[in-house]
């Protein structure tokens, strides 16, 4: 049985890194060693896990300095003999181990808008056709594991950016707001620009490493700032206000 | 307290033993490479530098601009210049790379930047950036234009209809900028993707239909990016070395 | 005790998956002080992992489907030993929970003429599952959530409850610890919910993630609440076997219910040698009838690889054990032959991409490798139909771990309805129980005392692996009381959880008590232990086979057995079993199966 050579990330913020040689079979992923290092070496390994089939998000870790999830990382991916290094979300606190605290990103999500659909037709239906929905099922199959929002440089490394942008995961959240069919929220740009939308200098780390591959900078976050261009920086846009009235 | 310090202190500016460096040090040095071949060529150099040979006008000087009362020294592609500067400089793939390779803001996914603060494109001077919309229209423009300045070099004088490298590389160079235009991020929210309701109408679904295409050309919007650069340089290059006795166009006219 | 933290509310529900959820927002929109506990992160719960969709009979795509239809198919999938009540009730509300979760942000799939799309599933008469793809859950819980969040209740995210607090005979509230800092924290409350889900995790191969540790089936019996059906394990037909590390992960039944058909080494569709009486009038006998069937739903009948799961799973139990199976020990689910590959990228992506990226199988080239996961607790707390209470006054339980709804066997798609229908319910009875009440029922400091202090036995010094002991009851309980049964089998697990529970007694972990997962695992063991005892006793009992309990040596069903419930009570540290009639349906109801 091969054996993987481990460097994990053990303790709190005064932690440190701790090497381990581990057994794995073929066909594993990193988080079935991490459990069998768990099971047979240290088992009090803090680890957030759930599903380990790539739906839940729990998992998030950097691996060899990448952020991913470890229940969707074949060691099949690594050459035989490398060693692989886990540690936590670095963007966050740590708690302990590979566990950190992330409940920031809890605290943007109670301060997102709520969706405020029109009311079913005569029928009682709320009809909506395929075609104004397929965008907005992109957003929705995010999986909240903020490795987006770990490798966003604008908080990761400018954390003094956390009050006031609320990051790629949060900007596919508003987009879906903004884009839906029915929502009857004011269909103003300037929402999205409230959470710090222009911080964004769209160099895309968050569409790189999105497991569920979310196209998040193209399809959400330009699409916002282009929303807030058509408002205040489209020259035509505003001759034609002028002449025409409000569009 | 600043975490990004916290992040250096315990695991240095990065983990990544994939070599990360490559791809902004590629691309940046292409950048830069043609940053500096386009202001020789067409800015330096200008008009001592011969950039029209028969039927061949390079891009650069699409459309000629020449009024009397601008002295010699000017080059002409002042006047035609600034477009595609400003469209690409504020476009979001070059923003993508060029924050990257040279503001280092971040040089690399998951890699520390250097700087201590980060305003993004909400203080000046990175918003202007919001100015691509602006710059979109004058490129669309452009396209016409470029496209007239292939067909030309179909046409010498004289002799009429006929065909040469240069006709070719012309007119693959204004189908290249015309992609990059029309894969244009901004392009693509103004026919579709600003609506909420594509299947409210004709017209909607009309526009729906036109987003699909836009769509898939966008997902290349770096490709046509780097080939349209690539050509536009290429072809200005070659309507030079042509100009200046340096190639000889093949060609079916007898008399060029 | 003072110095230890203290909630107090009039709903506490415990779990945060769709159940959990909806009851918190109902107990919170009818003006109770809800809180939510859940032991992981917000968001993560159990319910992401259902794929398929969430059965309503909205008459969507066929408008012959009304609740009747979806009543009955619901009964005999559970071989009708299902309660009526809560049958009928789930079919009949079920599209409005639909409705609402649209109202509240999901987005399904949709018809042509824009209402919400419904797809074929196992045991339903007609196309009935509203989905989104193949992420059904996910869409459900994020909707659930974040409607949750602007209704301001408040949260306690990875945090584990491991007891109920009584006041005399009624619910007083429940003492838990945080998984972060390993401190104990105490939840006073008038009326609890519980929504914690399954217990797959007493099985070494099952679609469960590590907090199916029946829980919430062990607080409640704790607390002295009647456990029914506790002997019906739904084996899941179709969950991955290779490679290792991902045996028992799910592969959602939409690809049956769009077009895959089970096959053996030999290609052959196996499933038409097991069709059982009760379904052959409505079931292809040939494979160019179940052809037709997916274009033609009203005059062709439907394939055998979408009968219920337990006739599913069993099928391929035999399959593989007659020398038929893969080298893997599965049999094959193509859909590659029948549909494009756009079709099956479009309809299911996270199959699509949770077997490239795992297995490096391509479905749309080649046919998936499938077998049997333990994945859903049929039995659970018995609870009052119309309301969801449990037998102890102010406790109340909804989704997986109640137990009634679904009889011996769960259709695919009612759960994710049962989670929205009765979580519902669930919430508004504790809500309205909890207003009627004055005062907080008060808590037994002494038994909270002597909890505290237990919970840390497991650092004190000891032998036993936490792990060891958790791989050694997986193995006993999945070899001894798994898909086929036979008495001596079961009496053998009992010895062996009676060992587990003495050797848990000298359990050891390490480190120390902040976020120490060895540590949650061997306060786990315990809850694991008792449901484990409990499955083992009511399949003892049993002495037939029927849904999702075969025996051996009982291979058919029993005229005596379809009458009655097995009802597992705890008493002290003794556990009972008893047989206890089925509540009766009326005849306007029992109609609808003459035809």
């Amino acid at each position: 049985m091969p054996k993987a050579h481990l460097k994990v990330w053990r303790g709190d913020d005064s932690g440190q890194y701790v090497e381990y040689d581990v057994e794995y079979e073929e066909g594993m992923v990193v988080l079935d060693v991490v459990h069998r290092l768990q099971a047979t070496q240290a088992g009090d390994l803090a680890i957030r896990w759930n599903c380990k089939a790539g739906k839940c998000g729990s998992c998030s870790a950097e691996i060899n300095g990448k952020p991913k999830l470890q229940c969707m990382t074949r060691m099949g991916t690594f050459i035989d003999g490398e060693t692989i290094t886990i540690a936590p979300l670095k963007t966050f606190p740590i708690i302990r181990d590979l566990v950190t605290d992330v409940s920031w990103n809890y605290r943007v999500a109670e301060t997102m808008p709520e969706l405020k659909l029109s009311g079913p037709d005569a029928s009682g239906h709320r009809r909506m056709q395929q075609i104004d929905i397929d965008r907005e099922q992109e957003f929705r199959k995010c999986i909240e594991c903020y490795i987006c929002q770990d490798v966003c440089h604008v908080i990761r490394d400018h954390p003094e950016n956390q009050g006031n942008f609320a990051g790629p995961r949060f900007f596919v959240q508003l987009a879906n707001v903004a884009m839906h069919p029915l929502d009857q929220n004011p269909k103003s740009a300037t929402v999205a620009h409230g959470f710090g939308l222009d911080y964004c200098n769209i160099t895309k780390c968050c569409t790189d490493v999105c497991p569920e591959g979310i196209h998040i900078t193209d399809n959400a976050i330009i699409p916002l700032k282009e929303r807030r261009v058509d408002e205040y920086y489209d020259p035509i846009r505003a001759i034609g206000r002028k002449l025409f009235g409000k569009k | 307290m600043a975490q990004a310090t916290d992040i250096q202190r315990r695991y240095g500016k990065t983990q990544r033993v994939d070599r990360w460096w490559i791809e902004p040090a590629l691309f940046g040095g292409g950048l830069l490479a043609f940053v500096i071949y386009s202001t020789v060529s067409a800015l330096i150099l200008g008009n001592s530098w011969h950039f029209e040979a028969g039927p061949y006008l390079s891009p650069f000087f699409e459309p000629l601009i020449k009024p009397g009362w601008v002295p010699e020294w000017i080059s002409p592609a002042v006047f035609i210049l600034w477009a595609p500067l400003g469209f690409r400089t504020t476009c979001y793939y070059y923003r993508r790379t060029y924050y990257r390779s040279f503001f280092m803001s971040p040089p690399g996914c998951a890699v520390t930047e250097p700087a201590k603060s980060y305003s993004g494109e909400s203080k000046f001077p990175f918003i202007l950036q919001n100015a691509h919309r602006l710059f979109l229209y004058v490129a669309l423009v452009f396209i016409p234009i470029l496209w007239y300045g292939a067909l030309k070099a179909f046409w010498l004088d004289g002799e009429g209809l006929g065909v040469g490298v240069g006709s070719l590389i012309l007119t693959a160079n204004a189908f290249l900028l015309m992609m990059y235009t029309l894969s244009c991020h901004s392009l693509r929210h103004l026919i579709g993707g600003g609506l909420d309701c594509f299947s409210c109408s004709n017209y909607t679904r009309t526009r729906r239909k036109a987003w699909d295409i836009l769509s898939l050309a966008n997902e290349h919007h770096k490709g046509w990016a780097w080939a349209s650069l690539i050509s536009v340089g290429l072809a200005d290059l070659y309507v030079h070395l042509v100009a200046n006795g340096v190639l000889t166009d093949l060609n079916t006219w007898s008399n060029f | 005790m003072a110095d230890i933290e203290t909630h107090e509310y009039d709903v506490l529900v415990i779990g945060a998956g769709g159940a959990g959820l909806r009851a918190a927002v109902e107990a919170s929109a009818l003006g109770a002080r809800t809180g939510l506990v859940c032991k992981s992160l917000l968001g993560k719960a159990h319910t992401v992992m259902a794929e398929g969709g969430i059965a309503a009979a909205m008459g969507n795509v066929y408008s012959e489907d009304n609740w009747q239809v979806h009543f009955r198919d619901t009964m005999r999938g559970g071989k009708m030993l299902n309660n009526w009540r809560m049958a009928q009730i789930h079919a009949q509300e079920a599209p409005d929970r639909v409705k609402e979760l649209e109202e509240w942000g999901a987005l399904f799939d949709r018809t042509p003429d824009g209402r919400i799309l419904q797809r074929d599933f196992g045991g339903h008469r007609y196309a009935r599952l509203a989905h989104v793809g193949d992420r059904t859950g996910l869409e459900m819980i994020r909707t659930l959530q974040q409607h949750a969040v602007h209704r301001g209740i408040e949260v306690h995210q990875e945090c584990t409850v491991n007891r109920l607090l009584k006041d005399g005979d009624r619910i007083s509230g429940a003492l838990g610890y945080w998984r972060e800092s390993g401190r104990m924290v105490l939840f006073r409350a008038k009326a609890v919910v519980i929504a914690t889900g399954g217990l797959g995790k007493v099985y070494s191969i099952t679609s469960n993630s590590w907090e199916g540790t029946g829980d919430g089936h062990s607080l409640a019996m704790q607390a002295g609440a009647d456990m029914i059906d506790m002997e019906f394990v739904q084996f899941h037909p179709t969950g991955m076997v290779w490679p290792p590390s991902v045996r028992g992960l799910l592969v959602t039944e939409g690809v049956r219910g769009d077009g895959g058909t089970l096959k053996n080494t030999s290609g052959e569709r196996f499933m038409f040698n097991y069709i059982p009486p009760m379904f052959a009038a409505e079931t292809a006998d040939t494979e160019a009838e179940a052809d037709r069937w997916y274009d033609d739903k009203v005059n062709a009948r439907r394939t055998p690889d979408l009968l219920p799961r337990d006739e599913v799973a069993r099928a391929i139990n035999s399959e593989v054990k007659a020398g038929r199976g893969t080298a893997h020990g599965g049999v094959f689910l193509d859909i590659a032959s029948r549909r494009s590959a756009d079709y099956i990228k479009r309809r299911l992506p996270s199959m699509y991409h949770q077997f490239m990226q795992l297995a490096g199988v391509d479905i749309t080239k080649e046919p998936m490798e499938i077998g049997p996961t333990a994945h859903y607790a049929m039995g659970g707390v018995r609870v009052d139909a119309e309301t969801a209470a449990s037998t102890v006054p102010g406790l109340y339980a909804a989704g997986e771990v109640a137990g009634g709804m679904h009889g011996s066997n769960r259709l695919g798609g009612n759960s994710l309805s049962d989670l929205v229908v009765f979580g519902r319910r669930a919430g508004e009875s504790a809500a309205k129980y909890a207003l009627g009440l004055t005062g907080q029922p008060s808590v037994d400091q002494g038994a909270i005392a002597e909890r505290s202090a237990s919970i840390l036995k497991p650092f004190e010094g000891g032998q036993e692996n936490p792990y060891t002991l958790h791989r050694e009851l997986q193995e006993c309980m999945h070899v001894n009381v798994g898909i086929i049964r036979t008495d001596s089998e079961m009496r053998q697990a009992l010895v062996k959880i009676a060992e587990l529970k003495d050797r848990l007694s000298r359990v050891q972990v390490e480190g120390h008590i902040q976020y120490n997962t060895g540590w949650h695992l061997a306060l786990d063991m315990e809850h694991m232990l008792c449901v484990s005892e409990a499955i083992t006793m009511a399949a003892i009992e049993r002495k037939e086979s029927r849904g999702g309990h075969t025996r051996d040596d009982f291979p058919s069903t029993s005229g005596e057995f379809s009458q009655v419930n097995v009802v597992v009570r705890l008493r002290g540290s003794a556990v009972s079993v008893a047989q206890e009639p089925l509540p009766v349906m009326p005849d306007e109801l029992k109609k609808l199966f003459e035809e």
